[in-house]
């Protein structure tokens, strides 16, 4: 193995081990999101009777939320984490090191996405053990472990920007809520074209996060979706490019090293 | 060519964005082998200094060149081989104390089949082969200093820079810290950088101390050279009671240069003169006092004679300059 996989092996490690040790880093980004899916799939059972509504599981048709949720859960911890480092100098210990910019922040997210990938396979147990169906079968819910490390990726690298930009745990707590005005305002309840409300299916339509959603519940209710599956695939791609270009700038100017 | 091991300073300047000169034109020259005392109260420019030279800020002005290296064009040589504790003991609370020896081994490039070995070497030479599996967060504020120490060693650094080690730390500890230095310099032959606030420490550690005041260096020789420098010894009285410092002062102002009336009466001697002189004239002048005490010269003493101030009166200083900044 070259030097520098074993330097983003090290700090992947590191990014386990240090929220394996922290329960209150782990229960949350599992619980919370099924919690909430299960006080809403026993409130909102009734919208499967709407005509058009694809389901006639609300529970499948909701499973979906959880992989977006606990993905902004790990933004917030991967960006905590990492301006935690700063604030405490561990940054400039790293500095010091032989370790190169593009692995720290490599190793950082590779510790996010196996962190993501058993968020996802938890939320798909929950989903078998209470009766969900995947239409797609094996290799859908292969693809949905796929598309969950990719979700974890692009999320984990917004937190680490956030985190090298402002260096700041608290403001990063701050911004939590402001993503998660994006979920709420979009199809994470209803289908967008059985949305009423005119602003709403506007706002939902123009959110990428409902795509990420639709992306996720076509493979759990309707199959195999080539349009969802490429706007889903595209946007959360997007995303991480953007984010990981982002990082990467920002942390050439928090690693500041002759 | 800066001889290997060795660091050469020459006219460094750094300027924060909106701020004073941190470090304001310092020249110095550390040679293979020797333990540099850089000597300074909070906000002399110590830190900055350090962060420059292990390539952590560039400089404004002037060069500086550390193991034969440009810190400038040469960062990852220098970083190569320096080992730094700076001075947050920057630990991973959630980490044991092997899982960082293992990180930084990693990180440093030490060869698979090394980092065990060194690790267990690291934690008993430091004393922390029993607390070796505990989490950080449960350490004391001496095993993280200890714990920082050997990371720094980790990959067997030439030169090694130290960052207040000892600052915070119990007297027990320090000694402890101090004894791992010296080991260091005289075993291994690394060359050690020093930022110290305390005295003792340049007196005791140091081959030869640079003292920094406001960014410059204002003195610099070996320990016993600078004392030499003052020459003097100083005598220092204690008044039976308090309204009589002002007289006491009067009185002492006829044998030297006065030097202190807030704490105890002192005056550095003429030359010439010595404590014998000073009791027979208390004795025949009735002059009241509970103490008289003669003092060789001290680091700050030095530190009095060049810049008009106390190491401690200069650290209050400098702690109400940055809270006045702070308020705005």
């Amino acid at each position: 193995m070259s030097s520098s996989l074993t330097q983003v092996g090290a700090i992947a490690r590191r990014s386990v081990v240090r929220t394996a040790r922290q329960p209150a880093s782990i229960i949350p980004p599992l619980v919370f999101p099924v919690a909430l899916m299960a006080v809403n799939a026993g409130g909102l059972r009734s919208s499967t009777d709407l005509p058009g509504f694809p389901t006639e599981s609300f529970l499948a048709f909701a499973l979906a939320v959880p992989f977006i949720q606990g993905a902004l859960f790990s933004t917030m911890n991967a960006g905590t984490d990492l301006a935690r480092d700063i604030q405490t100098g561990f940054v400039n210990r790293l500095s010091l090191t032989a370790l190169r910019d593009w692995a720290l922040l490599t190793g950082q997210l590779a510790g996010i996405v196996v962190l993501g990938v058993v968020q996802v396979l938890f939320y798909i147990a929950v989903g078998l053990i209470a009766g969900v169906t995947f239409a797609s079968g094996p290799l859908g819910i292969a693809v949905l472990v796929v598309y969950g490390a990719i979700v974890s990726l692009s999320f984990g690298a917004l937190g680490a920007w956030l985190a090298f930009r402002t260096g700041s745990g608290e403001t990063i707590q701050a911004l939590f809520p402001v993503l998660f005005v994006f979920l709420f305002i979009s199809s994470m309840n209803t289908p967008r074209d059985l949305i009423g409300v005119d602003w709403f299916r506007i706002a939902a339509t123009l959110n990428p996060v409902s795509y990420m959603i639709e992306c996720v519940r076509s493979l759990i209710i309707t199959g195999w979706d080539p349009q969802a599956l490429a706007l889903g695939f595209g946007f959360v791609i997007a995303l991480g490019v953007i984010s990981l270009a982002l990082a990467s700038r920002a942390l050439r100017t928090r690693m500041t090293r002759t | 060519m800066t001889r290997e091991n060795g660091i050469e300073v020459d006219g460094l300047v750094r300027e924060y964005r909106k701020g004073p000169r941190a470090v304001d034109g310092i020249d110095l020259a550390v040679a293979p082998g020797e333990i540099y005392g850089f000597l300074g109260p909070n906000g002399a420019g110590k830190s900055t200094t350090v962060h420059v030279l292990t390539t952590l800020l560039p400089p404004t002005a002037g060069t500086a060149r550390v193991g034969g290296y440009d810190v400038v064009r040469e960062g990852p040589k220098v970083r190569s081989l320096i080992g730094v504790a700076l001075q947050e003991a920057a630990l991973d609370p959630l980490l044991t104390g092997r899982d960082h020896l293992r990180l930084q081994a990693t990180l440093q490039g030490v060869r698979k089949d090394q980092r065990r070995p060194r690790a267990e070497e690291l934690l008993h030479r430091v004393g922390l082969a029993d607390a070796a599996d505990r989490k950080v967060s449960g350490y004391s504020g001496g095993m993280k200093r200890r714990l920082d120490l050997a990371l720094a060693l980790v990959h067997s650094p030439r030169i090694l820079f130290l960052d207040e080690p000892t600052t915070g730390l119990d007297p027990q500890s320090r000694t402890a810290l101090w004894e791992e230095v010296s080991l260091l310099r005289r075993e291994d032959r690394v060359t050690v950088f020093l930022t110290t606030q305390y005295l003792e420490e340049a007196d005791v550690l140091a081959d030869r101390v640079g003292i920094i005041d406001q960014g410059k260096i204002v003195a610099e020789g070996s320990p016993a050279e600078l004392k030499a420098e003052i020459g003097r010894p100083s005598v220092h009285a204690i008044p039976r009671r308090d309204e009589d410092r002002p007289r006491i002062a009067e009185f002492l102002a006829r044998f030297g240069e006065l030097l202190d009336t807030t704490r105890d009466v002192s005056v550095r001697l003429r030359d010439g003169l010595g404590l014998t002189d000073i009791v027979r004239a208390v004795d025949a002048d009735g002059v009241d006092v509970v103490d008289l005490e003669l003092r060789a010269p001290t680091l700050d003493d030095v530190f009095l004679a060049k810049t008009g101030r106390t190491l401690e009166g200069a650290a209050e200083e400098a702690e109400a300059v940055v809270e006045q900044k702070r308020r705005g």
